[in-house]
This record gives structure tokens, sequence and C-alpha cells, in this order.
């Protein structure tokens, strides 16, 4: 078990390059840090001179891959390249235009988000199950087809809107809570309840139907035939053998999103205001703060990653059959 | 009159040629017409259909875009100055000039009817009141709008206006579908006539398709009559119409959708097709890119490189001639860009079925036989992944219209100058704040968004049902 981590573990490491890679060309290749130093001084009065100097200041005046006036392996170490990839990996991500650190503003903004991700993914996949084992549960009924046509009908519907219309609905007519703002502690529940709850509604679409599927797909295996042959009722079906081995397909889809939870949601943090790293990559967007995006999608990369390790460990411990090698 | 091509013009056409030459095809395979032919045996696909073609053709007739010379030159060819006159009494001289698309010939009162500022749908005055200087002092009143409601001559009429002028329109719309259905109905019984007798084939629902034709047709009909004499749907704040907007916004919608598909498509297949058959180093080095890439999050991805465009496309402000070709440039990066961050999915599960075909007995056999490789592709392993490509175009498709809604949100999707939903929703979200709430720029954005949305998750539900074994 641990020799298999560890090996996925360096297996990921190639990856991490690749992605580390992408962001390089289009961050430094694509556009120029020549281009950079332009729009950060201003278009018009820019000599050679001051692109210099800006370019030594941020340590962007090193050739691209390959280092000609170095020695040895330096020719390529002291490149941009390889410069700014040891930064990635020791997540030293620098600072952001606004002078501030990257790294600790990361560390400061993921709790926010963690308070609205972590309640909306858990509620949301509870109520999702539970409604796809009811519509199972009555198949082929009327349930079940008005259930799946006003799923299809949450799925169609833009996300912005359930964000727009229950805002204006609960916080602006009603006067249930506040329309946003964000409090740590206690204190702060009134501020989460609203984004927590859009967000479960706007996932439910999909949810139900793709639980539902799973269900369905177990409902036609031999097993079940059998256990329904020796006389169990149908809601002991349901729980005991159908829930138990949907499981596993649920699991490999739940797995992968769940380190990616912290990254947040940019919309619906930056529309409910809520200082997480969701509104913290939108902002970065607007003001074109080249930096932050860049530290994010490399975050976003390496949890993705660290999420399909997971699934794959996950898989040995709800699985027996699995086994590693 | 003069041409003007946008690329995404251009690639709209191409894409619509594929359709017609993938509709031949079809219809020279009889396994696969039967499949086609069960798909619209659903009334609802039926309808579905109605809705996405009546998108698909406002995308087409907003896709053909010129300019009409305010005077004949040398230069045009003999068709175009023959066009030209006909179009200058046409078109409005306002509008002489300037890049219009065909669309807009049947729009140009929606173009130029202007107003101050906001009104709400089918309102005769502007929605805030403004302060006029009267002999009494000043006062703070209702300023009746330029356009709306002008041939009343009496605001209280215009309920029953509303209601006789939807009359015409629903009997308009009548006769045009029945119109539409004897036609139709003629080529239907001379097919039935020389139909092969041993061939028993299940009717389609054509009740549905009517009925959803006529709806449609209403619908159209309804909005355009109107819209000469009211703001359907009101205006924005700076009075512009926008029913005219929704309408416009049609063909970004439409285009993401469609074309991002034509981009990732080829990679996905060859990519996907290659890593499964010739497996090996081809196989790793593919399935590193894919993971790789999969492994950024998508948003990020795409919000990154849209940034990146941006800061070329200020420094290098001179490469386009208009703001036209701007924009369009950047609608077209955009489509790149989902292409390329969307094919991964799609390459995977191609991978893995080709895997599966490559080790089947007939698979096998042609190899024995000494076929090439890429005969046995073309012939053995493509047409039996056409069903995954076609269930993973129409599933996406829904998805990326309302990705673009998102994204222009965010500030990475489409240029603020080009007509889409997301920059609607996105200039109307401010408006909520106001008091009383200005609401219908949002409400007609959300609601033509839906229709699209639903009427492509429809039709994608069906798709699967009848292509994918695994569905039932």
């Amino acid at each position: 078990m641990f020799a298999y981590i560890v090996r996925r573990v360096l297996y990921a490491v190639p990856i991490l390059i690749g992605v580390n890679f992408i962001t390089f060309a289009l961050f430094f290749m694509v556009n120029t840090p020549d281009d950079m130093a332009r729009a950060q001084l201003g278009a018009k009065q820019t000599t050679p001179e001051m692109i210099a100097a800006w370019k030594q200041e941020r340590g962007y005046d090193k050739p691209l891959f390959i280092n000609l006036e170095a020695e040895g392996i330096a020719q390529i170490t002291d490149t941009l390249f390889t410069q700014e990839s040891i930064k990635l990996f020791k997540f030293d991500f620098g600072q952001s235009d606004a002078g501030r650190q990257i790294s600790a503003d990361i560390y400061e903004r993921m709790w926010p988000s963690l308070a609205i991700a972590l309640p909306t993914f858990i509620l949301g996949l509870f109520t999702a199950i539970s409604v796809a084992l009811l519509v199972v549960l009555f198949r082929g009924t009327v349930l079940d087809t008005a259930t799946m046509m006003l799923a299809v009908t949450i799925m169609s519907i833009s996300g912005l809107f359930y964000i727009i219309a229950g805002q204006v609905l609960f916080s602006k007519l009603w006067h249930w809570v506040p329309i946003s703002g964000y409090q740590p502690g206690v204190e702060g529940i009134k501020f989460l309840i609203l984004p927590i709850l859009i967000g479960v509604f706007a996932g439910l679409g999909t949810g139900i139907r793709w639980y539902r599927s799973i269900f369905l797909e177990e409902m036609n295996k031999d097993y079940i035939r059998t256990a329904r042959a020796k006389g169990l009722d149908e809601i002991k079906v349901l729980f005991r053998h159908v829930l138990r081995n949907g499981m596993l397909p649920i699991l490999t889809g739940v797995v992968v999103v769940i380190p990616t939870l912290f990254m947040g949601s940019l919309i619906m943090e930056s529309f409910f205001g809520i200082p997480g790293l969701g509104s913290y990559t939108i902002d970065a967007i607007n003001a074109q703060d080249f930096g932050i995006v860049k530290a994010m999608v490399f975050i976003g990369s390496v949890l993705y990653i660290l999420g399909l390790v997971l699934t794959d460990i996950s898989y040995t411990i709800f699985d027996p059959r699995v086994k590693l090698s | 009159m003069t041409m003007v091509w946008l690329w995404t013009d251009f690639l709209l056409w191409l894409l619509l040629m594929v359709f017609i030459f993938g509709w031949r095809s079809i219809r020279r395979s009889p396994q696969s017409q039967k499949q086609w032919r069960k798909i619209f045996q659903s009334k609802i696909a039926m309808a579905a259909v109605v809705v996405l073609s009546t998108y698909f053709s406002l995308a087409l007739l907003d896709s053909v875009h010129f300019k009409i010379n305010p005077q004949q030159t040398l230069q045009q060819g003999p068709v175009a100055s023959y066009i030209n006159p006909y179009l200058q009494d046409w078109v409005d001289p306002q509008l002489h000039g300037k890049t219009l698309s065909l669309l807009d010939l049947f729009s140009q009162h929606l173009i130029l009817s202007t107003e101050r500022t906001y009104s709400a749908p089918f309102a005769l005055q502007e929605y805030s009141s403004s302060i006029v200087y009267t002999e009494n002092g000043v006062e703070q009143q209702f300023k009746p709008l330029q356009y709306a409601g002008q041939h009343l001559d009496n605001p209280d009429e215009i309920f029953k206006d509303v209601i006789i002028k939807s009359i015409y329109a629903l009997v308009l719309s009548f006769f045009i579908t029945l119109a539409i259905w004897v036609v139709h109905g003629y080529f239907r019984i001379k097919a039935y006539i020389f139909r092969d007798i041993t061939v028993k084939i299940e009717p389609l629902p054509w009740n549905s398709f009517y009925l959803a034709l006529l709806t449609v047709i209403f619908v159209l009909t309804w909005l355009f009559y109107l819209s000469h004499y009211y703001h359907v749907l009101g205006t924005d704040k700076v009075g512009q119409d926008v029913l005219y907007q929704s309408i416009k916004a049609i063909r970004t919608g439409v285009m993401i959708g469609l074309l991002t598909t034509l981009v990732m498509l080829p990679l996905a297949l060859i990519l996907g097709i290659s890593a499964g058959y010739f497996k090996g180093w081809i196989d790793d080095i593919i399935q590193y890119l894919y993971t790789t890439l999969n492994s950024i999050p998508g948003v990020l991805l795409i919000a990154a490189a849209v940034l990146v465009m941006q800061s070329i496309l200020n420094t290098h402000s001179d490469w386009f001639g208009s703001t036209e070709e701007r924009a369009d440039m950047r609608l077209l990066f955009l489509i790149l860009i989902l292409g390329i961050t969307s094919w991964t999915g799609l390459c995977r599960l191609l991978r893995a079925e080709t895997l599966k075909i490559s080790q089947v007995e007939y698979v096998a056999a042609a190899k024995a036989f000494g076929l090439g490789g890429f005969s046995i592709i073309r012939r053995h392993i493509m047409p039996n992944l056409m069903h995954l490509v076609l269930i993973a175009l129409v599933l996406d498709f829904s998805g990326l219209v309302l990705a673009e809604a998102v994204l222009s949100y965010v500030g990475v999707g489409v240029d603020p100058t080009t007509p889409s939903w997301g920059n609607m929703i996105n200039q109307a979200r401010l408006e909520m704040a106001r008091e009383p709430m200005v609401w219908w720029s949002l409400a007609s954005a959300f609601g033509f968004m839906f229709i699209l949305v639903l009427a492509a998750n429809l039709f994608s539900d069906r798709v699967q049902w009848v292509l994918d074994p695994r569905a039932h």
C-alpha cells in the first residue's frame, strides 16, 4: 500500500511539470516579459531601459529555457523556466501586483471557501442520493417521470439565475438573510445559508439524474434478482444491496472533487462577497494579476492529482476486489 | 453592397455543409436511418428539434454580414451592384455604411428605435421620472417614449390593441403553418405511394412537430409584428431594445455551442483512436497529454488563456481593421480555448472504446487479410465510435451555452461589444440594486437561454437513449 502511494505520487511529478510548462508557455512565451513590462509600466513612455529594469527587478531578465552564457548545469537551471518552476514546487508564489504575499493570502482565504464549499457539497450529495433512491423505489410511476422532468428543468437553468433570483427573493424582498458579506465564526452562519442552499439546489438536477442511473444499473444485475427471488422486500434490496454497491461509482466521482473544494466557487463567492479563493481568483482575473492566476492554476492541478490518488486509495478500502499492484 | 466575411461566419456555414453531408450519408445507410427515425419517434425530441432548428436558423441569418455602400463604386461585382440599389432603398439611410447581417435587415426598426433610457415591456413612458421645467415650475414627470405606442390615440387602448394584434399574429401563423403542412403533405403522400411496401415503417409523431412549429411561428410572428409598435421586452439603460439584444445573442450562444465541438472533435478523434489502436509509446504520450490538460481546472485555464490573449490584442491593436473583426477574433479565440480544454473527456472515451474494438474478431480477421492500419480504422473502428461521438456532441452543447454566460460574467468571455446573454446578464446585474427593480433584461436573457438549453437537453436525452446501449 505504502509503496503504491509513493509510486502514484511520483507518477504525478511529470504531470505537474507538464502543467507548469503549460502555464509557463501561456504566461511567458505567448505573453513575453517585455509585453508584461509594457503593460505594467503603461504603454506610452516606456524606454528599453525601463523595461530592462522592470524585468531585472522581477527576475524576468533570464533566458526562457537555455542560458548559453552560463556554465555546465547552470545552462538549464539559471533560466526563467527552471527558476519559476522551482519556486512553484516550493509553493512560493511570490508577490501579487498589490504587493502582498500570495501564499499568505491563499492560506487566509481558504477558510471562507471551505465554509461554503464543504456544507454545499455534503448537503448536495445527501439530498441528491436520497431523492435518487426515492425515485428508483418508485420507478416507472408518475413520481419518477415528474422528478426527472424537474431535474432536466433545473439543469437547463443557468446557475447565475439561481443566485440572482435567490438574492432578490430571500434578501431583497423578504429580508430573511443579508444580501452579501462574510463574518467568521457562528455569527457568520446567516451569511452562509443562502449561498449554500443555492449551491445545493443548482446541482440537484445533474446529481439526481447521475445517481438514479447508477442505482438503476445496479438494479438490473443478477444478484438483485436473486435477492428479490429470496423474498427480500424492495426497501431492503435498495438499502442493503443497491446503495452499498452503488457507492463505488459514486465514490469515484466524489473523491476527486473533495480536494478541489477549497478552491471555492468563482461565481458564488463573488456574488455573495465572500472573501474566499474563488473571489480572490475572479478579482485577480479582473485586475489582470498574472501571479495570482498562475498560483491558482498550479494549486488547482495539484489538488486534482491528489484527488485521483485518493480515489484509488479509497477503492481499496471500499471494494475488496480491487487490489493495488 | 460589400460582403463582410467574419471568421466565425465562415466556420458556421462550413459546419452547416458538414451537417448536410452527414445527413446525406445517413440517408444512404439503412442502419443509421433506422436509428434516426427512432430518435424522432419521440414527441419531445420532435418538438425540441423544431426549437433547436429555429435558433440555428436565426444564428445562420445573423451570420451573413454585408455593408451597404452609400454610393455606387466601380470595384463592385455585377451582382453586388445590382442588389445595392434595392438594398439602399430598403435599408434605412442611417444604417448605410454599417456592418449589417441578414437578421438586421428584418429588425432595422429595433436598431433605430432607441429610447433615452429604461422602459418596461409594453410601457408607453420611461421607467424613471425626470425633472421637467414647465410653466408651473420644476416638476417630476414620466416622459413618454419616442417610439412605443405612437399609433395609439389614447394610452388606455393598449390592452385592446395588443389583443387584436395578437389575434392577427395567431391567424397569420396558422396560415403559414398550414402552407408548410400542405407542401410537406404532398411529399409525404408521394413518398407513401412509392414506398417499399415490404418494409414496415413506424410513423413519426408529425402532430407534435406541427404543434411545436405552430407555437414557434406564432411566437416569432407575434414578436416581430408587435415589435413595430412597442418595446415588447422593454429597453435597457441606454434605451436599446432588449428583444433585439436577446435575438442577436442567439448567434453567440449557438456559435460557442456548435463551433467548439467542431474544434475539439478532430483532436479527440485522432488522438483517441491513435492511442487506442497503436498503443505503446503513442498511447503513453497521448495519455500524458490529456491527463495533464485535464488536471488544470477548466475555468482557470480558460481565464488564463483569455487574459493572455487580451493583453496580446491590446498590444497589437493594429491587427484588426474594425471593432467587429476584433470582437469576432476574440469569439473565435474563446471557441478555440474552449475546444482545447474540452476534448480530453471524449478522447479518453474513444481510446477505451478503440482498445475494446481492436480486440474483436472481425478486426483480427481484417488484420489477417493484410488490411492496413488506416483502412481498419476507417472501415471498422470509426463507424463503431460514431454513436459515442454523437452522444458527446449533443451532451456538450448545452453545457457550453451555459458556460458562455458564466465566462462573460467573470470577464473572460466574449468581447463586451458582442451581443451575448452573458454580457446582458452582466450588465443587468447592477440594475438589481435599483428601486424598483429593472428585471426585464435579466429575465429575457435567462428566458432565451433556458429555452435553447432545455431543448438541447431534451434532445440529447433522446439521442443518448437511442444510441447508447447502456442507457436502457
